[in-house]
Order: structure tokens, then C-alpha cells, then sequence
């Protein structure tokens, strides 16, 4: 076994500084690291950008990084389908427009449809609405995806059109009216002080969550172990758990370090009857729901791309086309597939946007298909096709939504925002390309 | 037609293994294949040979199930097979190891040996530690010095890519093989091993039907040899019946010899 690691390194093999080692031990990512560092080194910019000509730095603030979460949610959710999509060497430029059709169907379903045959504010009106609302985005997406597979029409076009078709019929659905308030369950699932697990949730959420990494990282062991292939040494396993459960548990901290506005508090304690103490009462926020999703749906596409046939057979599509249709893969069928599963996401992401909003609009997610697309590329994806990964693709969502909110915090007007984040995708990109090189 | 098979073979009084029967196939108005017809017996290896072009590569297509055929019928053990794509092709056991390769540059060997057939854990999920395994053995016996198992297969070189092709077209038991070229990019070492594993199908009992620009390669593996010249069947011959010669002969100009059972393509002199 030490035989096969050593050979396995190849011809050539130099000598490695602790750095190295400690990277190959763990087997982490080193393109995810810089990305990781980017990201603090954004963080902190702003941070520091705030302090000097604002006199406060507001960015590394508990409520900050909280919004933050809650705003990049959409954006990551439709992020992760676009990996696939664009893995298999396609591209989705309908989804901020589906999501714009969508949210406005599911408006009209929970406020004009539904409350005449259930009465107002029953508490089925959210659950009805968010399936009909995955149901139209899968079937929008299916719809694509049948004139892309079968047809054969080229995706850019196909949703270029879709592009402008939906977004059309947005407007068309309630001749451009807002449609507002959504349901009060339904409103929720946008976040907000009740739209949050709270102290307790947070920490059962976040110890779960390290049980998790740990469970898998010994379970990946055995399962190497098995056939007594080469394993990680066991401190390499150990410092990946404990990194990891760092994260989890500093998210917790910061989701906790929020508390409800006061307004809010006073709301809830009047409509509790409890009086309010000395000093104010301090109610964590915790988790928001749509974090939560984010998170949930992060883990569930990780795990179908790297553990199902069918993530296996989108990288293979995307590696070779050919190849996989001479394997005996259904290439159309997949293809409909990952259009119709990117159709899903995006009614995921239409419920989140709606919700948090409180209304639908016609204009919901304009633009929305350029930040997931960046959001995508940044995070690693090659627009070649065959490369890319579900994780990299949130962590590209969190350096966009950064960027933006950043900059509206520390005052830039939007004319800037703009111009930098067109102008960060171009970096970024650049960069990535400089480092693939480098990595051959 | 078939009088080939029945001439070579009526001593044995065995059904071929594979009969292909006058299988056409067009482009855009190019008869690429014009009712050809060849067979392969068990423990069998024939060569398929000719030109650029002439065809070879097109008719192993259509047997493999790559390509729909426009005409003809394809006969597994004396009975039609319906074959329409590749998933058919691979349920009679055929497999086809192609000029190309036909590798997803961007997975590890064992994604590609296994690619359209993971091996599941009783989850349903991909059980990529016994894959491995799988391919630590089946890479063992065709490429010992193979180590790199992690890495996705552009990283390889090019015999080592060939290696993943073949391994993965011996990995299924099938009982019939299709070479397109199998040594194009390997160095003599690597050709004498594929050599060696050809005999060693061949007494397994597996049909082998060997495409090559070598001639060499081809008498010194092929019990019998097809040649193709514009997508016709020159002649069939036993390359014991006719000489390396005779044969470049039947490549070049279409000239059948005295050894050789004749086919429609063969040059009228």
C-alpha cells in the first residue's frame, strides 16, 4: 500500500515543504482555498473601506453576514443547477425570467386562487403553493429541455428566447400588477425574525451538521479501507473534521449574535403578554429558512452529482459527448433531465424570492441568469464543459452577493457596482485560467 | 454470399457467432458500406482490412450499434439480432474497443471502465471503492505498471488511454470484441501484451474482429482476413491460404487471389 502512494506521484517526485504535504495529506481543494481567501479578503476590504471613510465598518457586523446569507440564497440555489448545466456543455440564460413567471403564478395561485376555495390564511395555502410553484419551474425547465434534447436547437438560443418569452409572460399573467401581500406561512420561507430556527434550532441544526461531516469522512474511510486502497493519514482526517465543524459552528455563532430588531421584539412581547425587561430582551435569530434550503439543496445536488449514475453521467456527457452515447447513455434523455432539474431549482429560488420580497412582481429576477451564470463561472465551472463543482458554485454565489452588498453598504452608487462586478467575473476568470495552467 | 462461411466452415458444421448480411449504409448519397457481409466464428479472429475509408470502421459501427444501418440484417448465433444503439449492442455482448477511444477525458479510469454500468451499493448509490478494485485487477493484467487511478484520463499517456479502452471492453465478459485499431498508440511492449491477451480471449472462446492498417499485425493474429476497398467486400480469405502479398493486392487494386473466396467488390481482371 505505502508502495502504491509512493509510486502513484509519478516520475519526478521533488521534495515537498509542509504546505504541500499538508494539501496533499487532506486532499483539499486548493483552488476552493484561494477562493476562500478571496472571499475574507473581500470581507475584509469592505470591513476596512467602512472604517476609514465611513468611520464604521459595517460589513463584518453579526446582522451583515446574516443578510448576507439570506440574500444569496436564490442566487446559490439556481447556481448549482447551472453547473450541471453548464458542465454538459450547455447553457441557461431563461432562468431569472422562469423565476420571474413563476413567482407570479404562485402570487396568483396563493392570493387570488386559492383563498376562494380555502378561505384566507389556511394553513395549506403555502404548501399547495410551493408545490405548484416546483411544478411549473420543472415543467418550464422540461419544456427547454425537450426543444434542446429532441429538437435539437441550440440551448443558447433556446433560452435566450426563453429569456424574453417568460419574462413577457411575467407581465402578461396580472397585466403588470404586484401582487402583494403573499401568504403569512408562505412569507417564511423569505426569512425574516420569523422566518429563522432561533437559538436552540441554530445549535441542533449546527451539531448535527458536525456529526454529519464526521460520519461521512469515517464512512469514506471504510469504504476505502475495504479494499485496502491508500487512506489519508488519520491526523489529516481528524484537522478536515475539525476545520469543517469550525465553519458550521462559527455560522451558528454569527447567525446567534443577531438578534430581533427591536420593533419586533416589542410586537412579539405584546402579542405574548410578556413584559419586557430591563435592557431589552435579546431573541437570536439564528438559521434562516432560506439558508437552510440553500444549504439543504448544496448538499443534496453535491451528493447527486459525486454519488448518483446520474452526476457520473453529466461529467461524462460533459467530458465527451460521443464517448457517453457510445457507453450507452441516454445523452437526450439526460439532457431533458438537467433542464428540467434546473427548472426545479429555479422554482426553489422563485418561492425564496417571493417570499422574502412579500409580493411578486413582474420584474422579479431580472438579471438574476447573468449573477447565477457568474456566480457558476467564478466558482470554477468551465465553460468547456466536464469540469466543475456544486460547492465551488455557492462559494461564487457568496464572493457575488458579497461584492454587491458590499458596495451598496459602503456607499458606492449602483453605476459602480456595475462596473465592478463585471469587471471581478472578467478578473476572476483570468485568474482561474493563469492557475489552471500553472496546475499542469 | 454466405457461401464464404459455408466453404471455410462447413467441415465444423458450427453457426457463426456473428453473420453480418449485405448491411448498406449511406451519407448524404456516399455508399460508405454497400452490401457487405462478414462473420466471426467462436475463438475466432478476423481481420478486417483496407484502405482509409474503405469502410471498415463504418460496418463495426453498425454492429456495435454506434450507427443505424439502411439496409441488411445482423445475424448472434444464427439468429436476427435487433441492434439500434450501443445499450442493445452491449446485451448481446459485444463490445467495442473504438479507434478513437472514446474516453470522458475528464473522469478516472474506473469511471470509464464502468461508464453506463456502475457497479451500486445496495443505496443505489455509485460504489466507486469497489470500482477501483475492479480496475486495480483488470488494469493488473493488461498493464501492470498502471498506478494512476485518481487521476482523470487526459492525464494519461497515450498507451495508458489505450489500456483503460481495452480493459474496459474485456471488463464485461463479452463474447464478442471489436478492435478498431487497438495498437495505434502503443510501443512495441504494450502491442506484444495486447497480442498475448488476444490469444488468450481467442481460447476463451471469444469472436475477435481485429481492424488494423497493419498487415503484419493481422497475419500474425487473424485467422482469417476480410478486405474492404470503397466500401465493398473484396474477398475473404485464411491468412494461411495467402500471402501478405497477395493480400496488399486485394487492398490496392481489389484483385482477389487464387486462396481467396471473392466478394462483390472484387476488381473484375
Amino acid at each position: 500500500m505505502n508502495q502504491m502512494t509512493q509510486s502513484s506521484a509519478g516520475p519526478g517526485l521533488v521534495e515537498e515543504g509542509p504546505v504541500k504535504r499538508f494539501l496533499r495529506a487532506t486532499e483539499i481543494d486548493t483552488r476552493m482555498l484561494g477562493m476562500f481567501f478571496a472571499l475574507l479578503l473581500i470581507w475584509i476590504g469592505f470591513e476596512v473601506y467602512g472604517i476609514v471613510y465611513n468611520g464604521n465598518g459595517a460589513f463584518l457586523t453579526y446582522r451583515n453576514l446574516w443578510n448576507l446569507s439570506v440574500q444569496t440564497s436564490s442566487i446559490a440555489v439556481m447556481a448549482t443547477g447551472m453547473v450541471l448545466i453548464i458542465v454538459t456543455r450547455h447553457i441557461d440564460l431563461s432562468v431569472g425570467s422562469v423565476l420571474g413567471i413563476t413567482a407570479m403564478l404562485m402570487g396568483v395561485f396563493q392570493v387570488w386562487i386559492l383563498p376562494k376555495y380555502l378561505g384566507l390564511g389556511h394553513p395549506m395555502i403555502w404548501v399547495l403553493t410551493v408545490l405548484f410553484g416546483l411544478a411549473v419551474g420543472t415543467a418550464i425547465g422540461a419544456f427547454q429541455g425537450v426543444l434542446i434534447a429532441y429538437m435539437q436547437i441550440p440551448s443558447f438560443i433556446v433560452t435566450l428566447g426563453g429569456l424574453l418569452v417568460w419574462r413577457g409572460a411575467a407581465w402578461w399573467v396580472a397585466r403588470g400588477e404586484t401582487i402583494s401581500p403573499v401568504d403569512a406561512n408562505f412569507a417564511l420561507i423569505g426569512g425574516g425574525p420569523y422566518g429563522s430556527i432561533g437559538y436552540w434550532g441554530t445549535w441542533f441544526v449546527a451539531v448535527i451538521g458536525c456529526v454529519a461531516v464526521a460520519l461521512m469522512l469515517a464512512s469514506g474511510r471504510r469504504q476505502r479501507a475495504r479494499f485496502g486502497f491508500p487512506l489519508r493519514p488519520v491526523w489529516a482526517e481528524v484537522v478536515l473534521a475539525a476545520i469543517s465543524s469550525a465553519l458550521i459552528l462559527a455560522a451558528a455563532v454569527i447567525a446567534n449574535g443577531y438578534y430581533w430588531p427591536i420593533g419586533i421584539v416589542k410586537q412579539y412581547a405584546a402579542a405574548k403578554n410578556i413584559t419586557l425587561p430591563e435592557g431589552g430582551l435579546e431573541i437570536s435569530h439564528g438559521f434562516a429558512i432560506p439558508v437552510l434550503i440553500a444549504a439543504f439543496v448544496c448538499i443534496a445536488m453535491t451528493f447527486m452529482a459525486t454519488r448518483t449514475r446520474f452526476g457520473r453521467y453529466v461529467f461524462a456527457i460533459g467530458g465527451n459527448p460521443e464517448a457517453a452515447e457510445l457507453a450507452g447513455i441516454n445523452t437526450k434523455r439526460m439532457t431533458m433531465m438537467i433542464f428540467a432539474l434546473m427548472g426545479f431549482l429555479v422554482g426553489i429560488s422563485a418561492t425564496i424570492s417571493s417570499a422574502r420580497l412579500n409580493s411578486a412582481t413582474n420584474a422579479l429576477g431580472q438579471f438574476d441568469e447573468l449573477y447565477v451564470i457568474a456566480a457558476t463561472v467564478i466558482g470554477g465551472t468551465s465553460l468547456a464543459g466536464g469540469l466543475g463543482t456544486i460547492y465551488g458554485a455557492m462559494l461564487g454565489a457568496v464572493v457575488m452577493q458579497s461584492l454587491q452588498s458590499g458596495m451598496v453598504l459602503v456607499g458606492f452608487d449602483s453605476a459602480v457596482q456595475q462596473m465592478v462586478v463585471g469587471g471581478v467575473l472578467v478578473v476572476a476568470v483570468w485568474l482561474d485560467t493563469i492557475y489552471q495552467r500553472r496546475v499542469k | 454470399m454466405n457461401a464464404t462461411a459455408e466453404q471455410i466452415h462447413s467441415e465444423t458444421g458450427k453457426t457463426p457467432l456473428v453473420e453480418l448480411r449485405d448491411i448498406s449504409i449511406a451519407f448524404g448519397g456516399i455508399k460508405a458500406v454497400d452490401h457487405a457481409s462478414v462473420d466471426l466464428y467462436p475463438g475466432e479472429v478476423v481481420g478486417l482490412l483496407g484502405h482509409n475509408g474503405a469502410g471498415k470502421s463504418t460496418l463495426i459501427k453498425i454492429l456495435s450499434g454506434a450507427y443505424p444501418r439502411d439496409g441488411g440484417q445482423i445475424m448472434i448465433n444464427g439468429e436476427e439480432a435487433v441492434i439500434n444503439n450501443p445499450r442493445d449492442a452491449k446485451a448481446y455482448g459485444i463490445e467495442t474497443i473504438y479507434q478513437t477511444l472514446a474516453l470522458a477525458d475528464n473522469v478516472d479510469a474506473a469511471a470509464n471502465l464502468f461508464l453506463g454500468r456502475e457497479l451500486l451499493t445496495p443505496w443505489g448509490t455509485l460504489d466507486d471503492a469497489a470500482m477501483e478494485a475492479a480496475a486495480r485487477k483488470v488494469m493488473g493484467r493488461l498493464n501492470p505498471n498502471f498506478r494512476r487511478f485518481k487521476e482523470p484520463v487526459k492525464a494519461l499517456s497515450g498507451g495508458q488511454r489505450q489500456s483503460v479502452a481495452i480493459a474496459r471492453a474485456i471488463l464485461f465478459n463479452a463474447r464478442i470484441l471489436i478492435m478498431d485499431e487497438p495498437t495505434a498508440a502503443l510501443g512495441p511492449q504494450e502491442t506484444a501484451q495486447v497480442g498475448e491477451l488476444i490469444k488468450q480471449l481467442k481460447k476463451e472462446g471469444i469472436g475477435i474482429f481485429l481492424i488494423s492498417h497493419d498487415i503484419h499485425d493481422v497475419f500474425d493474429l487473424a485467422d482469417r482476413v476480410t478486405v474492404m476497398k470503397n466500401g465493398q467486400v473484396v474477398g475473404h480469405a485464411k491468412t494461411t491460404d495467402v500471402t501478405k502479398d497477395e493480400v496488399l493486392g486485394m487492398i490496392i487494386l481489389g484483385k482477389c487471389p487464387p486462396g481467396a473466396t471473392p466478394g462483390p467488390g472484387a476488381a473484375r481482371l
